[in-house]
């Protein structure tokens, strides 16, 4: 097993004295490998925690440059970065709160040519994306690869996020099977978004992912976790897996994955708005 | 009859409520943006009009959000 240094005794004190962490944990973050899809509102929080984390290597996806209009929620990127490359500009931030974690950025969007080499690269995914073309991809994805994921989806003053270990759990199709026609889909940019709803979810979803690699405390599986800003009311609904379900159920009819059409929460972009 | 919406006790006043006449008075202007569950059953979005809500059933109505 791999030995601390004394610099990351010092850097990652406050985990190693944690019980459900310690040494023994913090050397599993050390050796781990996450993905974060979509370097947005959600990806912000969740590269940052994790990165601060020590968690080994994380893959950042998004094809996406920084607009100004993403400054509002989008903390892991500056007025300093507007046009940079989002997984460029990330990068630069975590490496700067950690330069022992590895960044691997991934300059595209996720599709059913792409998202199964590359999610099989990572123990865990973090969905930090603003679709739903790429969020039930990569629930298809990860539930077909086996790889256990973080959904997370935000709107207006309201998150919603559950965590999938796949045929074990309940997953995204469980609960909510198809997309929703794409014309009726309000977009963040049309009914708007508080910046700091992005940052709730994002930190729990952080937390998910450092609990799987840890095996600290129970995850948020079989149940989808709601919460609204306005009243600070958090609910748990109780979910099961469903043995209908088109890919994980019992006769699944999802055997590959395949591209929805993608109807962003953005105007014109398509990545982690 | 009593039901628990989202997690909250409510009276409800209709002989006959299918899931279609439960989105209607909850004002849900898109009831395709809502995943419907009845005592930890999801109810198909096509199945809306055909299904009942009962004396005690748990509804939960879960909105999809894709903002990331």
């Amino acid at each position: 097993m791999l030995n601390l240094t004394d610099e990351q005794m010092d850097r990652y004190s406050r985990h190693l004295i944690l019980k459900e962490i310690g040494p023994e944990g913090q050397v599993k973050l050390l050796q781990s490998r996450v993905l974060v899809v979509g370097t947005g509102g959600l990806g912000s929080p969740v590269s940052l925690y994790l990165a601060a984390a020590g968690i080994g290597t994380i893959g950042l996806v998004d094809a996406d440059a920084v607009d100004i209009s993403n400054l509002q929620r989008q903390i892991v990127h500056t007025t300093a970065d507007i046009n940079r490359p989002k997984v460029e500009s990330a990068e630069a931030k975590l490496k700067a709160i950690n330069p022992e974690v590895k960044v691997e950025p991934w300059l595209l969007y996720l599709d059913a040519s792409n998202v199964d080499e590359i999610i099989r690269q990572y123990d865990f995914v973090v969905d930090g994306t603003d679709n739903f073309a790429t969020k039930f991809l990569i629930n298809d994805a990860c539930v077909l690869a086996d790889i256990p994921f973080s959904h997370g989806g935000i709107l207006r003053f309201d998150g919603q996020t559950m965590t999938v270990l796949p045929k074990k759990s309940a997953c995204y199709r469980c609960c909510f099977h198809e997309p929703p026609p794409a014309k009726s889909v309000p977009s963040c940019s049309q009914a708007g978004v508080l910046g700091a709803v992005a940052g709730m979810l994002g930190t729990i979803q952080a937390a998910e992912a450092i609990k799987f690699i840890t095996g600290a405390g129970t995850l948020l599986t079989d149940v989808l976790l709601t919460f609204d800003a306005k009243t600070m009311n958090f609910r748990r609904v109780n979910l099961r897996r469903r043995t209908d379900c088109p890919v994980c159920g019992d006769t699944p009819t999802i055997l590959k994955v395949r591209d929805f059409e993608r109807e962003s929460c953005g105007i014109q972009t398509n990545g982690s708005d | 009859m009593e039901i628990r919406l989202n997690g909250e006790s409510r009276f409800i006043e209709a002989p006959h409520l299918t899931v279609a006449g439960l989105l209607e008075m909850e004002q849900v202007m898109s009831p395709e943006m809502v995943a419907v569950q009845i005592d930890g059953e999801i109810v198909h979005r096509c199945a809306y009009h055909d299904t009942v809500v009962g004396d005690s059933n748990q509804v939960d109505l879960l909105y999809f959000m894709a903002g990331g």
